[in-house]
């Protein structure tokens, strides 16, 4: 069946606009829209850029906007794009670097801001950190994020330049993943770095993170968590 | 180079991974008539075999008209997990299924065939990621390698599964501590050409190319000749097809076409420097599999079955040279376990 799509094309070495390009390809209904992208490049015009990776959701590098929303076009087959004309185009919120390549260093910049690490007080043991699968089930959603940097792109809060400088909510899911993990010492410093208006409290709970989430990680939930825990710290110390 | 790994199920068509955690869970595989077939290829162990074993089984059901509705895969069947069981501990696998195939694996089994997983082999290293250079051990000053591109020696020929960890958590630290400690007095030879100039004049040459080759073609080309010839079954008559027909590419590809001119996210430059690679690494694999005249492992001659210790319990190297590749081979350093029949 033909696919007809319209695609964000921008080149700065050539020194243009922005403009759209109208591509139409073959493909079958079981074929993902990155195939669709892809037959593209290889068989019509080898200038359009994106980056790819994986091809099935698992390393997070082709997050781009699909007919609006943010996802991945590895896990959007044909059959479920409707038959109109699709719009694929950037993300959001950063910078277009060549076609629907963005800039994504702030993005992996304000991640490391959060210490997406485990911290310890305790020496090394012999063996490894021991946890219980219920220990490991308090956080278990958040390990499956990609860093596609679909939430964030999609965060109003993040696509407001008056509130540009929240963390956004990618970098919250994995200080979720430490601050929830009973093997991590480190929460007064998380939570000194989340305590305010651009960490977790610069979440204003639109829910727009859950529902592009390519990995269905429950993201304001644990938002909320983090509130909840950094309410609690406070209360402790007064 | 010869060991290629193939896990038995890739979801099919895509080849997207349903990782042993499902047969380990308990789901079971199923040929076209229904039956449970690993029960004949290995009574004890049944769907739990090792990769090779299992890869092999699912394609001789295929060859002999027992795939799904005469086609080239079998079914993998989740419901012996049950749904909470699913749910915990798969689910990942479960999405892939939902996602690729509309398909609930509670309720539906899903479509699998072999895919192509892991490199056993891969760049010679000492246990600390030192690059060796010939069948003594000798060490190239100053070079690293570490992960799926390295060659530790300690898969053989079929990796087990979890072990690719070895090289990213034991070998890579190992490397880096070697690199840390090793890097301040570390003595390279004075080289009178410069490789950085060498490799920016042969990236200009590439770049500027104007031919008629498309590299979608040849890659596609490439895949098939790989898949119909070095894949799970491997013969002296497929692999000289495959030789042959990986060269041809090779000629074809210097008068391949860059129609990107520019200089900024150019992925066609870049396919054109993988693709070219990947044809080397073809003829090093297929050259490889073409000297070992035995079944080991990940490797299967199905001209030579057997496993044969006294002629080929050896390591493949292989030499760049400019009449082809040159093989030769290293002896394996056994420690506590010798080699044993495989019995399942």
């Amino acid at each position: 069946m033909p696919v007809n799509l319209k695609v964000f094309r921008y080149d700065p070495d050539k020194g243009e606009k922005p403009y759209f390009r109208s591509y139409q390809v073959e493909a079958e209904p079981s074929d993902r829209l990155l195939d669709c992208l892809n037959r593209i490049r290889w068989e019509q015009d080898p200038t359009l850029s994106f980056r790819m990776s994986c091809g099935h959701g698992v390393c997070g590098s082709d997050g781009m906007r699909i007919n609006g929303i943010c996802g991945l076009p590895c896990q959007k087959l044909v059959s479920v794009l409707g038959a109109g004309e699709v719009l694929v185009e950037p993300l959001p919120v950063f910078r277009v670097i060549k076609d629907l390549v963005v800039d994504l260093d702030p993005f992996f910049e304000r991640y490391r801001s959060l210490k997406p690490y485990l911290i310890t007080g305790t020496p090394v043991p012999e063996k490894e950190r021991g946890q219980s699968p219920e220990e490991h089930g308090a956080f278990a959603d958040a390990v499956r994020c990609i860093l596609c940097a679909c939430c964030t792109a999609s965060c109003p809060v993040n696509q407001d330049k008056e509130t540009d400088g929240y963390v956004g909510p990618a970098a919250l899911v994995r200080a979720f993943r430490y601050l929830f993990d009973s093997r991590d010492d480190g929460s007064s410093a998380r939570i000194d770095l989340l305590d305010r208006k651009e960490g977790a409290w610069g979440c204003r709970t639109l829910w727009k993170c859950t529902e592009v989430c390519p990995k269905q990680i429950p993201v304001t939930k644990e938002i909320g968590r983090i509130k909840k825990r950094m309410y609690g710290a406070k209360q402790e110390k007064t | 180079m010869e060991f290629i790994q193939f896990h038995p199920t890739g979801l099919y068509p895509l080849g997207i991974l349903i990782s042993e955690a499902a047969r380990g869970e308990g789901a079971v595989l199923l040929n076209g008539p229904g039956e449970r077939f690993m029960e004949r290829y290995a009574p004890t162990i049944k769907d739990l075999a090792a990769r090779d074993v299992v890869s092999r089984a699912i394609l001789l059901e295929v060859r002999a008209g027992r795939g799904i509705a005469g086609k080239e895969y079998v079914h993998l069947d989740l419901s012996p997990v049950g749904e909470e069981n699913i749910r915990d501990k798969l689910w990942e696998i479960a999405s892939f299924a939902r996602i690729y195939l509309g398909i609930d694996p509670v309720r539906q089994p899903i479509p699998v065939a072999p895919t192509c997983h892991y490199v056993m082999g891969g760049i010679p290293t000492d246990a600390d990621g030192r690059v060796i250079s010939d069948e003594s051990g000798s060490v190239v000053a100053g070079i690293f390698a570490a992960g799926e591109c390295a060659c530790v020696f300690v898969h053989g020929a079929n990796r087990l599964g979890c072990n690719s960890l070895l090289d990213l958590l034991v070998f890579g630290r190992r490397a880096g501590r070697a690199m840390r400690d090793e890097a301040p007095r570390v003595q390279t030879p004075a080289s009178k050409a410069d490789p950085v100039k060498a490799v920016g004049e042969d990236l200009a040459d590439l770049h500027e190319r104007r031919g008629q080759e498309r590299i979608d073609t040849l890659r596609r080309r490439m895949q098939s000749l790989m898949m119909d010839h070095g894949s799970v079954f491997r013969t002296d008559a497929g692999l000289n097809v495959a030789i042959d027909g990986i060269r041809g590419l090779k000629e074809q590809f210097s008068r391949v076409a860059i129609l990107d001119k520019g200089r900024t996210f150019n992925y066609e430059l870049m396919e054109a420097v993988e693709l070219r690679h990947q044809l080397d690494l073809c003829e090093v694999i297929l050259t490889s599999a073409l000297h070992r005249k035995e079944s080991r492992g990940s490797h299967f001659r199905e001209d030579f079955p057997a496993r044969d210790d006294g002629a080929y319990l050896k390591h493949t190297l292989v030499f760049d040279r400019p009449s082809g590749p040159e093989v030769r081979y290293r002896d394996v350093s056994i420690t506590r376990f010798q080699p044993e029949k495989r019995v399942y």
